[in-house]
């Protein structure tokens, strides 16, 4: 089906951004902006889920060119579904920033760099041309090097420096590989590359070029080994710029990884196995790193490359089972990361600092919101009914059925330590008094009550979205089941971008 | 560094340098030109202005901040893209009226796309310019 209308998310975040620019240095008006056209946006996200959904598959080819030759974009079950929980993260992020980014880093364009930001999100879900999709990506890591160093603090720019390179160096990788496989096949269209790439005589080649994707997309989704930048740099940006970074940027480099790992090259027994290896070690790695953190925001970081891990081992498994598992997974991981960084962010304006040690007695002095946000913290660990319960089901019920044992294994491991990570968290921040040699500066509790609104509308509306989907598990499963017959058997796909093959 | 021989220069070569930008701009959609490459040289016409006569004499041709022609050239390009929309278009479907403009020749939507890149070309250019010259004039007080 031909829709020209599927590029709606991507042009209400441009035009948002634009009416921004226009109203530069009027920091009022472009929170209502944000909020408006974030709002929108999430309106537009539903409209076209519910479309592709009804319709199957839409396309669009930009300026009317006929499909492998001009830029398609294709929204599938898939990227439809993430648009949307992109969107309603992006929703969540601009009410919390009214508030939670301070007015200086607002003069400076902050509010447009993010929509910018959103905006390269949706396209590079949109995409169905594979050099486009680099485009997008630039469009994300230049918006990201933006909001990252606004506001030039010493840390900021350390931080900066180290994601900027590893992500130039993601780009470069990514960038060699498109080049040689448009050596290749003479394709860029990812619907004809699925083609063209069978008919290739020398796989060898196609697995070589294969790496280079995965070098890049491991970079950009924290993988281990490439995963050291994350950490040292996601503590630095203020809160909501982090949960921006952690709930979505490393996400798309796992949507990147299923679009291409499932469309073009289909994983092989090596890569496979390689990608089992990196999982498993991700996993590790990132527990072990979570484990000896006391800064709540560095914890958070190591928790997101832990997590990526499960995820990777699901593409790694390459089953319906399991991807149903990773897409699952995926989708809890959006909202229930960016809620996380939007905690920290509203402890750090409750408290002063996100140290552990010095944090204390915030379930004392304000119990309904840490109700919510316990909430939040079952959900991440994955306690039944929340949301991420379930995908962890079809990953332990694939990796016992093809027998990975090790990859169990890393499952379980990474399950206990969030659990004992936030269990000591929550003990330390919520529960524990406030130690008697700290001075608290409470800047949450003197706001006027429409700005603490604001700080916590957006934590309970990713909460009730966490919750929606662990409740109506059937629904969201059943979506993910099309999602990965989707996903295994790319017929449909091909059919929608190149019409009837015979 | 004022020279009496550049800012003479620079009063013939601001007009000439401006047409030419914009002769680049229309002519960019068949042949090698277009609005980046027209948004350059309309903006080293400006940044030679201010070498002639200092930046804050080129502040008052432009009469309005150059950061301004950003979000300008922005929308313009944006409407372009999303104009055939409403006619039942893709995005970005070249729109083209039907005869040529006298001196012009067929005008489409690329063009208005061109059109948008060359103020934004022009007032990135600028901003960065004038930021660093009028703060080193600021700090030299």
């Amino acid at each position: 089906m031909i829709d020209n209308h599927i590029l709606g998310p991507v042009f209400i975040h441009l035009f948002t951004a634009i009416l921004q620019l226009i109203a530069w240095r009027k920091t009022v008006t472009q929170r209502y902006i944000s909020g408006i056209g974030s709002f929108l946006g999430v309106l537009v996200a539903i409209r076209l889920l519910s479309k592709v959904q009804d319709q199957g598959i839409l396309t669009m080819n930009a300026s009317n060119w006929e499909s492998p030759f001009g830029i398609v974009f294709v929204a599938d079950l898939l990227s439809s579904t993430l648009v949307l929980i992109t969107s309603l993260a992006g929703l969540a992020v601009s009410l919390f920033s009214s508030t939670g980014i301070n007015r200086q880093r607002m003069l400076y364009g902050y509010f447009p760099i993010f929509h910018f930001l959103v905006m390269g999100l949706n396209g590079a879900f949109l995409t169905g041309d594979i050099f486009n999709l680099y485009v997008w990506f630039e469009v994300i890591i230049i918006s990201s090097f933006v909001l990252m160093t606004l506001g030039g603090r010493k840390t900021q720019l350390e931080g900066a420096v180290k994601y900027m390179a590893l992500n130039i160096l993601a780009s470069t990788f990514f960038l060699t590989g498109i080049g040689i496989l448009y050596g290749i096949t003479g394709s860029l269209n990812m619907a004809d590359l699925s083609q063209k790439i069978k008919l290739v005589n020398n796989q060898f080649l196609i697995g070589i070029t294969s790496m280079f994707f995965l070098l890049g997309f491991g970079i950009k989704s924290a993988v281990f080994p490439l995963y050291y930048w994350l950490p040292s740099s996601y503590h630095t940006p203020p809160s909501a710029v982090a949960a921006t970074f952690g709930g979505l940027l490393t996400k798309v480099g796992i949507y990147a990884m299923l679009r291409v790992f499932s469309l073009i090259f289909i994983p092989d027994e090596f890569t496979r196995n390689l990608l089992m290896i990196l999982a498993v070690l991700t996993i590790v790695t990132g527990s072990l790193g979570a484990l000896i953190k006391l800064n709540i925001r560095r914890l958070f970081s190591y928790l997101i490359v832990c997590h990526i891990g499960f995820m990777i081992g699901g593409i790694g498994m390459f089953t319906k089972v399991a991807l149903m598992g990773t897409v699952f997974y995926l989708f809890h991981d959006i909202l229930v990361k960016t809620n996380m960084f939007l905690i920290a962010g509203l402890i750090r304006q409750m408290r002063g600092t996100m140290d552990m040690k010095s944090l204390g007695g915030i379930y004392a002095q304000y119990p309904k919101i840490s109700l919510l946000i316990a909430l939040v913290l079952f959900s991440l660990v994955g306690i039944p009914p929340l949301s991420g319960f379930w995908p962890k089901v079809f990953l332990f019920k694939e990796a016992f059925n093809i027998s990975e044992y090790a990859f169990v294994a890393a499952l379980v491991l990474g399950s206990f330590v969030t659990l004992f990570v936030i269990a000591r968290m929550w003990s330390e921040v919520f529960w524990k008094d406030v130690p008697s040699d700290v001075n608290i500066e409470d800047k949450y509790n003197p706001m006027p009550l429409a700005r603490r609104i604001l700080l916590v509308m957006p934590i309970a509306l990713l909460a009730i979205a966490t919750v929606f989907i662990g409740i109506n598990a059937e629904v969201v499963v059943k979506l993910v089941d099309q999602i990965a017959s989707q996903l295994v058997d790319t017929s449909s796909y091909v059919e929608a971008v190149l019409g009837k093959q015979n | 560094m004022k020279s009496p021989i550049l800012q003479s220069a620079t009063k013939y070569l601001l007009p000439i340098l401006l047409l030419f930008s914009f002769f680049l701009l229309l002519r960019g959609h068949y042949y090698p030109g277009g609005g980046f490459v027209g948004g350059l040289v309309a903006s080293i016409a400006f940044v030679l202005h201010s070498f002639a006569n200092g930046p804050e004499e080129t502040m008052k041709i432009l009469k309005r901040k150059p950061l301004s022609l950003i979000p300008t050239g922005l929308a313009i390009s944006a409407l372009s893209v999303t104009l055939p929309l409403l006619l039942g278009y893709p995005p970005m479907t070249g729109l083209w009226f039907e005869e040529p403009i006298p001196f012009i020749g067929m005008i489409g939507s690329s063009l208005f796309f061109d059109l948008g890149v060359y103020l934004v070309v022009i007032g990135v250019v600028l901003t960065i310019l004038f930021t660093i010259s009028l703060n080193n004039l600021e700090e030299k007080r």
